[in-house]
């Protein structure tokens, strides 16, 4: 039996403690995700699935709980050490790239990412080629903008940056959190077509966050619900595959 | 004309101070206020050295050192203590109003019949005010080509990246901290140092010449934004200088139109508020144009 690359352990996270508003937004969360899934995550507003990747990336500590990367204990590293392996792309395309600096600038940032930054010059120069080839395949114009600050960008074009940040070193796992939700459909369609065949090339391991049920369907090896802050559905395989719109809207309104 | 040669010798003196400011107040995105003090620390430092002995190049290096480590004070308070940057800043400057009493052991010191930088048979040679035009130019060359060099270095696209976007920065594993702390406590060497020039240049160090140094730098800083708009980084760190050299020529003519040097700080603000206003009233001016015209047009 291979091992989980990626491990949630009785995962608790509860705010406001020792007061009458105590929850817990993560309320035991088990979780093992294999090398290779491509899992999609549904759940209602305020279900927690940002806390649950912020759990994941570093930025929350759990109250209680273990998180496991590669069979060692990460729960106490830092956001820092944990993007040598992980990586994220946000919902907001502002969060993901740095406006003042050029989209090829940009690209070498990620491409270094967590790894030392030392007082070797940046080498700009003999990366460009590389830029220009993997822009060009994302076919909105980004090629012809390596020299362009990133705020300058359309939203499509600095999201698509985002992705190709999150994903030009090869990460251990990608968090994807709504990561086309602030595109227009067709814009949002681009990217997610992106976003799969990367996945799928790449093999990468992938956990993402969406609103769309027929996103979350047609996409990736494994699908889970969150809800109140607990996993009430998860289905992978054969199971994922013949999964129907109604079979999840009808799972949606008995826990509603 | 020798009033124009000094006003430059000024100007490239003073460059070195807009150019640290900038370092937190454009690349980092936040106010230091810690500038205020780390100006006439340095000067008191090279100053005091000199008065012990020390050769005026290893006066001003110290001058420079010294900055570096209260701006490392600041810097810790702000990503350590968590307290906010602004009040982190005027913290340090209030405290280093008393170590520069301390460094100096009174309020002020003169550097009568001591050797300065300027004291070099090289800058003795040059005709009266092109001394400090040399020295400037040399100091700012030297400064400007290292952080050039530096900010095309990873560390230094991870220090510009810290101020661009820090939530960015953090999730491609910048420590953002430590990028803030290495920037504050350099742009304080910087004006450190750029008070070990200055107090050089005057002959003097006082404890209250640090008041109104930060309108000075953003000064330099605004006035090179406002005249040449959009640059690369590398020509915004020359704007900078040229900046510094023009705020000094603004206020000769205006001494020249008979204010009082009193009035100087007075002028440096309002100076500066003509400058950081002026993108936003012509915006709206030409706004008031195009109404017109459609008016016209109906
Ligand atoms: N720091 C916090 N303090 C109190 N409540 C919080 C905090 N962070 C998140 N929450 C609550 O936890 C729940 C889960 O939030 P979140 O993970 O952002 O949900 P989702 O991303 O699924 O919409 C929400 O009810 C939210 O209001
Ligand atoms: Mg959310």
């Amino acid at each position: 039996m291979t091992k989980p690359i990626f491990q949630l352990k009785n995962i608790v996270k509860t705010v406001n403690e020792g007061t009458p508003e105590q929850l817990n937004i993560l309320d035991n969360i088990n979780l093992d995700i294999y090398s290779g899934d491509f899992i999609t995550i549904l759940g209602s507003n305020g279900a927690g699935k940002s806390t649950l990747f912020n759990t994941i990336g570093g930025n929350l500590k759990p109250n209680s709980g273990q998180v496991i990367y590669n069979g060692k204990d990460i729960t106490r590293m830092s956001v820092v050490r944990r993007t040598e392996f992980l990586s994220r792309v946000f919902q907001d395309p502002k969060l993901g790239t740095a406006p003042r600096m050029t989209v090829a600038e940009n690209l070498l940032l990620a491409e270094k990412r967590g790894k030392k930054h030392s007082l070797i010059p940046r080498n700009l120069k003999s990366q460009m080629n590389k830029f220009k080839k993997i822009t060009a395949k994302m076919n909105n114009n980004l090629d012809e903008r390596l020299e362009t600050a990133t705020g300058n960008l359309s939203g499509g074009q600095r999201q698509t940056l985002s992705f190709l940040m999150a994903t030009i070193n090869r990460p251990g796992i990608l968090l994807l959190d709504e990561h086309t939700a602030a595109l227009d459909p067709k814009t949002s369609e681009q990217l997610m077509n992106i976003t799969e065949n990367t996945i799928n090339k790449e093999k990468l391991t992938c956990l993402m966050i969406t609103h769309h049920l027929d996103d979350a369907i047609k996409y990736g090896n494994r699908l889970i619900v969150l809800h109140q802050g607990k996993i009430s559905y998860d289905i992978s395989g054969e199971e994922k595959k013949h999964l129907t719109k109604e079979k999840l809207l009808t799972f949606f309104n008995d826990i509603q | 004309m020798s009033l124009i040669i000094s006003a430059i010798g000024q100007g490239l003196l003073w460059a070195v101070i807009g150019v640290g400011l900038y370092l937190t107040f454009r690349i980092l995105d936040f106010p230091d206020m810690t500038v205020e003090g780390t100006f006439p620390m340095g000067a008191a430092t090279a100053v005091t050295a000199i008065a012990h002995g020390i050769s005026p190049i290893i006066a001003t290096i110290l001058a420079f050192l010294v900055g570096c480590v209260a701006g490392l004070v600041t810097g810790l308070l702000y990503t350590k203590a968590k307290i906010p940057v602004l009040l982190a800043g005027i913290l340090v400057m209030t405290a280093s109003y008393s170590i520069d009493l301390r460094i100096m052991g009174k309020p002020n010191q003169s550097l009568l019949g001591m050797p300065t930088l300027l004291s070099s048979k090289f800058f003795q040679s040059l005709p009266p005010y092109f001394d400090s035009v040399a020295l400037g130019f040399i100091v700012i060359v030297i400064v400007t080509t290292i952080l050039v060099y530096f900010l095309q270095t990873d560390l230094g696209q991870a220090f510009i990246a810290t101020g661009d976007n820090e939530n960015m920065a953090e999730s491609l594993g910048i420590n953002t901290d430590n990028m803030k702390i290495m920037g504050v406590s350099v742009s304080n060497g910087l004006i450190a140092l750029g008070g070990a020039l200055v107090a050089q240049n005057n002959g003097y160090s006082d404890v209250n010449m640090g008041i109104g140094i930060i309108v000075v730098a953003l000064a330099s800083i605004i006035i090179g934004e406002v005249i040449f708009g959009e640059l690369t980084m590398v020509q915004r760190l020359i704007a900078v200088t040229i900046g510094s050299i023009i705020y000094r020529l603004v206020l000769l003519l205006v001494l020249q139109l008979g204010f009082n040097a009193t009035d100087l700080n007075l002028i440096s603000s309002i100076l500066l508020a003509i400058f950081m206003g002026l993108p936003a009233l012509e915006s709206k001016f030409h706004l008031k144009h195009v109404l017109k015209r459609g008016l016209k047009n109906d």
